[in-house]
């Protein structure tokens, strides 16, 4: 029992980043129809420039401020200068865009930053607690946390104020947006900044657990990628079951089954719900217009 | 001009001169390697030129395939006593024979959702690849055997270098590729495919049975995938999962859709312009990605038909 509560504890704390980096493809496809691969590279700067700021004499919550500030500048800056051009493009052209922007970011930090494996304190020691014959690290409870709050912000955010309703209808139908007053433009960039934010606080929470390279992007993009769209691509809800049941998933196949095939175990049951369910768990059904 | 070439032989003409004259050109043996390399890319982009260019349809697991086609050379020899040549057919087989498998499924998918099944295909056989370590090597990757081909021309009196080989004997695959492809562009089954890439509602009405042709088109550029990981891994005698790997599968598209995604030159134009890329760039290696990445952005976003499509009509339009 004890070895099955381990498994659990390490499956959720790994689920709550991939929610948060399918919360950030949630919420920039909502706005535009667009996936984008570079979220992956907003949770590697979130850590990163965490340790750049730290390691510069700054406390850790003014660097980790600093890290989401810029993160989030950097995806509004994205969206004017690569997605916001290339409107109406096709997928796959929307795909090459949005990688050749990762593997941009990707190399402009291997430049800045190298190829060093950096880490920084986590927030309230490591010592692990002991919960029914398991341990947890007490970062584990800031990762599922932060994802948490950062759940229940976006809910509130989306619900309960005009700017976010403004974000929904949008994404409802953006022609319709237009006609009743809303600032399209604005919206986009707000996903923008939001996502990269989101993805950046993930990197944060994250990265005295797993440590930070110049290249763990992808894996999170990939990961994030493949939550949201078991979750159905677009559904908030469906992001965070989907990036949850990922890292469930992987625990349990690496605690039971072989730890090399965790990530295998993953896209097997993403493939296996997609022959079934073509939209994901809780995606809504798509219908072509002739 | 008075003779009107048909856009097929004008391809294949203009194919087959590139690959003939090109030497000319090389200042040293070395590019004979580079050539050979920008060949054997151009193979798998012509595969993603049917899959995508004609009938529609995202793959970002194609790499898997060639994965396939590399393992093949290497190990059925060993294991299985084959000529690499016929280890190379093997390989062909069994990606199609899997494409067969999963392409009903997947290609069910649309957009995005094709997009992610595609991607976990690609990931489940890099990781296989990765991960059985007692047939494969894992992570070090493997040694491939020796084609033999050179050491039969060289007994018949026509002595190529290593690279010289390779280039000829890539280029002529390519062409081969190409002059189906080309075939098949104008076949009902890629005039079919063409159809449904523009309306798989409208295809169906007329009464093409879309989800065969869509599977047609996949296992067809598997088997283009396949090939060209074969002729990877038997020219350099060493292969690495990484020929499996996500980045390979969307070097592949990323090279169709840059060179312009609807057409056989564009696609080879695509993979020389990103073969090329990393070669040019080793003086400055720090920088490789960066450029890379902001190659990618400028030419989807100011040229969104590909390099060779937009070149063409600035030229044509100069003409007229």
């Amino acid at each position: 029992m004890p070895e099955l509560l381990q498994f659990l504890f390490s499956g959720v704390t790994v689920g709550a980043v991939y929610a948060l980096v399918a919360l950030g493809f949630t919420i920039i496809y909502n706005a535009s129809d667009v996936v984008n691969f570079a979220q992956g590279e907003f949770v590697m700067l979130g850590g990163m420039l965490t340790f750049v700021c730290q390691a510069a004499g700054l406390p850790l919550p003014l660097a980790a401020l600093i890290a989401i500030a810029v993160t989030s500048a950097i995806g509004v800056a994205m969206n004017k200068l690569a997605i916001e051009p290339a409107r109406g493009a096709p997928v796959v052209s929307l795909i090459i865009i949005t990688i050749g922007a990762s593997i941009f970011i990707r190399g402009g930090a291997q430049l800045l930053f190298g190829k060093q494996i950096h880490s920084f304190p986590a927030f309230s020691g490591d010592t692990p607690l002991r919960i029914g014959g398991a341990t947890i690290l007490p970062q584990s409870l800031w990762v599922i946390g932060g994802a948490v709050v950062v759940f229940v912000g976006l809910w509130l955010f989306f619900t309960r104020t005009l700017t976010g309703r403004a974000v929904l209808a949008t994404s409802n139908n953006r022609l319709a947006a237009q006609l009743v007053g809303i600032n399209t433009g604005f919206v986009m960039t707000l996903s923008f900044a939001l996502s990269a934010g989101i993805g950046a606080l993930a990197g944060v929470l994250v990265t005295p657990i797993t440590l930070t390279a110049y290249d763990v992007g992808l894996a999170f993009a990939l990961k994030g990628f493949a939550a949201a769209m078991l979750g159905g691509m677009g559904n908030p809800k469906g992001a965070l079951a989907g990036g949850f049941l990922l890292g469930l998933i992987e625990a349990l196949t690496a605690g039971y089954l072989s730890s090399q095939y965790k990530d295998a175990a993953a896209f097997v049951v993403i493939l296996l719900v997609l022959f079934f369910m073509p939209q994901g768990l809780f995606g809504a059904r798509s219908v072509d217009r002739v | 001009m008075t003779m009107k070439l048909s856009p097929k032989t004008a391809t294949l003409l203009v194919l087959v001169a590139l690959v003939v004259l090109s030497p000319v050109l090389f200042p040293s043996g070395y590019y004979y390697r580079v050539g050979a390399l920008i060949f054997v890319n151009a193979i798998a982009v012509t595969g993603i030129v049917i899959l995508t260019g004609y009938a529609g349809q995202i793959s970002l697991g194609h790499a898997g395939f060639a994965g396939i086609g590399a393992y093949a050379c290497a190990l059925a020899p060993v294991h299985l006593g084959l000529h690499p040549s016929l280890a190379l057919l093997l390989g062909a087989a069994v990606s199609a024979l899997l494409a067969f498998l999963v392409g009903r499924p997947i290609l069910r998918l649309k957009g995005y959702y094709l997009g992610v099944a595609t991607l976990g295909f690609g990931i489940l056989i890099s990781m296989v690849l990765n991960n059985e370590r007692q047939l494969t090597g894992g992570p070090d990757g493997i040694e491939v055997p020796e084609l033999g081909l050179r050491a039969l021309l060289n007994d018949m009196g026509l002595d190529l270098t290593n690279g010289q080989f390779w280039y000829w004997f890539c280029g002529i695959a390519l062409i081969l590729g190409a002059w189906l492809a080309l075939n098949l562009h104008g076949s009902p089954t890629g005039r079919a495919l063409r159809a449904l890439h523009g309306s798989e509602v409208a295809a169906r009405t007329v009464g093409i049975d879309v989800a065969r042709m869509k599977l047609q088109a996949f296992v067809v550029s598997a088997v283009y995938a396949s090939v060209s990981g074969s002729l990877l891994a038997l020219q350099n005698k060493f292969i690495t999962p990484d020929v499996a790997g996500f980045m390979h599968s969307i070097e592949m598209v990323t090279m169709a859709v840059l060179g312009g995604v609807g057409s056989v030159l564009g696609a080879v134009f695509g993979a020389a312009v990103l073969t090329l890329l990393p070669q040019v760039l080793t003086v400055f290696a720090e920088y490789e990605q960066l450029v890379l990445g902001l190659v990618m952005m400028l030419v989807m976003i100011f040229l969104p038909q590909g390099l060779l499509p937009s070149i063409l009509r600035r030229v044509r339009g100069k003409d007229e």
